[in-house]
């Protein structure tokens, strides 16, 4: 496949960048930070997102989306960040909808992904329960009891928490942390019994949260797939959804990183326009030049969903990692070339670090996906 | 069957019964390449036989045009032939800046007299050329250059010194830059000449560098002369020419970026040792190679993006501009963490247990490509300036 957009997909991040910058730019997010808002995003703009078909846009036609690929997807979610636009585009259609495509039998993929498509059903994943995302060492449990699974454990990070319908909660119901073996994904409806959500204040002003699961009783039914052989089906989910969120960082890097040249072409110290200093000439270079590595790394990545590739998790770690390692460096530079102006809460650059951090820590930071990479590697 | 299998289907046939069977295996080094001139180094006979065979189809330059000594296919039939020749595994039939570098500027640049005289001349390999760009106080600050050429009617009298002038020692002829103009900026007056090597006023000494390896020279004008009717474009306007070769020259260089087939991290397993898990036993070792490989995959990619949007019409965008950096600091990378992996292997000089110190000699060869062709400071100043829209310092 070649790398390059067709004009299809032109069309789609041009009018996605359009809507976005109109209803879901830094002032909103500022707004709904100031405001204290219980979503963390505005349901209005969410219902327009899902109006114009975004809610279903890599969902296969026969399931009520618009079957338009991950491709597409992800040219929507580099808009996304860039304009720092908060709604549950990630942790509903993204992560959920894509896993129940990967998992759900026929019968529940025909139940749910309409809904979700539509913005009837939001929902998200609860994987992590530590301090890192390390999806093998799942601890939370799913124990058969009649004809159901009785849940017990504890997740945090958990996207949109505080206005999710349903959560697609992973346990295990054989083996122990570390075995990839005997991991099932349960869905399980707010408001269950013994399921407690307990919204969280991040530092990205969005709404995760942490669940408990105490004695959660769920039907038979709840189980994605065969109960304890869910790990392929999460482990391409994930992959998936790490690119998605490699696409929405190299939105924000690239947004970031354009703001601070505007500024060092504006800024005068000494005398004389800033920008025409080397010393950070040559840093904005540098940063350009990792700027088009990272662009490559995501639309490789993308098309290797759609074109079904074999390589798609070792892509999926490249992508990752090299964009955690690009919006870190771009989101600093960022703030050291805005110099005092960039530490005001008043300036809008400082939203960007900030939303950077946790969208790189999310399923894997560089670290892990660095680690991944050498792994798939063969070293 | 199409025009193009059908011209696949004559190309395979042809390569089977004119492609020597000796030519059908990889180079052993940069030096085994066939680079022709009126001197060729041969290190086979079948060398010179297979370039004039492809010669004489004009496939040493398949895309130029046919009056020109080229074969005139279009894009389309130029891959067939790409593809059919790596099918069989045949070599390249001629190295040549002249292919490479000069061809590009004259086809653009050249009148037609200067086309018909030259161009069939490169795409045979009868003349080996070399460039005389860079001078001792002219290095990065390339359009400081001196060397002087004085008006003497029909041709030019040219004094001066150029330096780093690849295989001068080989070429037969120079593509030159040198000052005809003093009075303007310095980017003005400066004109694009071609002249033999071979006469009396130039004097030609290699440059030894610390990889061994001599592959430059000091190259010394003393009253040589340049026909007039070999000054490309017009008098004092060689600037122009001069830049549009030196895109051709970097995307030559960044070329070494790409990874080679055994990745580093394979290696290290061998030579460091992996641990109970399995992974590369050295962690901070293995960090460096994978932040090194990821890198290098993702530069692949960005070499195809940009190929992929200039087919697509899109232009050569501005990601092109970063190849000559990347590329460059890349295999400096590579080449650093070669030693870092191989260890004492890796330090050898002579000798067939160090393969000849192939992996050292290639090591500090490396550090010259961020320097060669434009330093890596120069591209990210370009970049800056052209690209980000930074003001002058």
């Amino acid at each position: 496949m070649a790398l390059v957009l067709n004009e299809e997909q032109v069309m789609l991040k041009d009018s996605a960048a359009g809507f976005l910058a109109q209803k879901a730019g830094v002032p909103q997010l500022r707004a709904l930070r100031d405001g204290n808002s219980a979503e963390g995003f505005d349901p209005a703009v969410w219902r327009e997102m899902v109006d114009m078909g975004w809610a279903g846009i890599a969902i296969p036609e026969d399931f009520g989306g618009l079957g338009y690929g991950y491709t597409g997807f992800g040219l929507v979610l580099e808009q996304v960040g860039r304009h720092l636009s908060c709604s549950p585009l990630e942790s509903s259609v993204l992560v959920a909808a894509t896993l129940v495509n990967e998992l759900g039998s026929p019968a529940q993929k025909a139940r749910w992904l309409p809904a979700i498509a539509g913005g009837d059903c939001q929902m998200t994943l609860a994987l992590q329960e530590g301090s890192h995302h390390a999806p093998e060492r799942t601890a939370a449990t799913a124990r058969a009891e009649g004809d159901g699974f009785v849940l017990n454990g504890d997740k945090v990070l958990v996207l949109d928490a505080a206005t999710a319908g349903h959560f697609l909660v992973v346990a295990r119901t054989a083996g122990e942390a570390g075995d990839t073996e005997g991991l099932g994904v349960f869905l399980v409806a707010a408001g269950t019994e013994g399921l407690s959500v307990e919204p969280r204040s991040m530092v990205d002003s969005r709404s995760a949260g942490a669940l408990a699961l105490r004695d959660v009783r769920v039907d038979a039914d709840a189980v994605l797939g065969e109960p304890g052989a869910a790990w392929a089906a999460l482990e391409r989910t994930l992959d998936i959804a790490n690119i998605g969120l490699a696409a929405e960082l190299l939105g924000l890097s690239v947004e970031a990183f354009e703001r601070t040249v505007a500024y060092l072409q504006e800024r005068k110290q000494f005398g004389r326009i800033i920008g025409g200093f080397q010393g950070l000439q040559h840093r904005a270079a540098e940063l350009f030049a990792e700027l088009e590595l990272a662009r490559s790394t995501v639309l490789k990545a993308l098309q290797a969903i759609d074109g079904d590739a074999d390589k798609l998790s070792l892509l999926a770690s490249a992508a990752k990692a090299k964009l955690c390692e690009v919006a870190a460096r771009a989101t600093n530079e960022a703030i050291q070339m805005h110099g005092g102006i960039g530490m005001t809460d008043e300036h809008e650059i400082g939203f960007f670090i900030k939303r950077a951090r946790v969208v790189q820590h999310t399923f894997g930071d560089y670290n892990y996906h660095l680690d991944r990479f050498a792994r798939l590697s063969g070293f | 069957m199409t025009d193009l299998d059908q011209f696949r289907a004559d190309t395979r046939a042809w390569l089977e019964e004119n492609c020597p069977q000796s030519m059908r295996t990889p180079r052993l080094n940069f030096d085994d390449a066939y680079w022709g001139g009126r001197r060729p180094d041969i290190a086979h006979p079948d060398q010179k036989l297979w370039c004039e065979r492809m010669a004489g189809r004009g496939w040493t330059v398949p895309q130029w045009p046919k009056e020109y000594g080229g074969g005139g296919l279009g894009k389309d039939e130029a891959k067939v032939l790409r593809q059919e020749m790596a099918r069989i595994n045949a070599r390249s039939p001629l190295e040549s800046f002249g292919i490479s570098m000069l061809g590009p500027a004259l086809l653009k640049f050249g009148s037609e007299e200067q086309k018909k005289e030259h161009l069939p001349r490169i795409a045979r390999g009868e003349i080996r050329w070399c460039q005389g760009y860079s001078e001792p106080n002219a290095g990065s600050d390339l359009a400081s250059l001196q060397t002087r050429a004085e008006d003497r009617g029909d041709h030019y009298l040219i004094n001066g010194q150029k330096v780093w002038t690849s295989y001068a020692d080989k070429a037969d002829w120079i593509f030159c830059l040198v000052r005809t103009d003093n009075s303007g900026s310095k980017h003005e007056g400066i004109s694009f000449v071609l002249f033999d090597m071979d006469q009396p006023g130039v004097t030609v000494k290699p440059i030894k560098l610390i990889s061994g390896s001599s592959p430059f020279c000091e190259t010394f004008f003393d009253d040589a002369k340049a026909l007039k009717k070999n000054l490309i474009g017009e008098e004092g306007k060689g600037w122009t020419i001069a830049k549009y070769l030196l895109t051709h020259e970097r995307e030559m260089i960044s070329a070494f970026g790409t990874a080679p087939k055994q990745s580093l991290g394979e290696t290290a397993l061998e030579t460091v040792g992996a641990d109970a898990s399995g992974r590369l036993a050295n962690g901070v070792l293995r960090r460096d190679i994978a932040q090194y490989q990821l890198d290098a995959l993702a530069f692949g990619h960005t070499m195809a993006r940009v190929g992929d949007e200039a087919k697509a019409g899109q232009g050569l965008g501005p990601a092109s501009s970063i190849f000559k950096y990347y590329g460059t600091e890349l295999n400096k990378r590579r080449n650093e963490l070669n030693l870092a992996v191989r260890g004492e292997g890796a330090l050898g000089w002579d000798g067939e247990v160090y393969d000849g110190g192939r992996l050292s000699r290639d090591w500090l060869r490396s550090k010259g490509n961020s320097i060669e062709g434009g330093t890596s400071e120069v591209q990210l100043n370009i970049i800056a300036k052209r690209v980000l829209g930074l003001p002058d310092a």
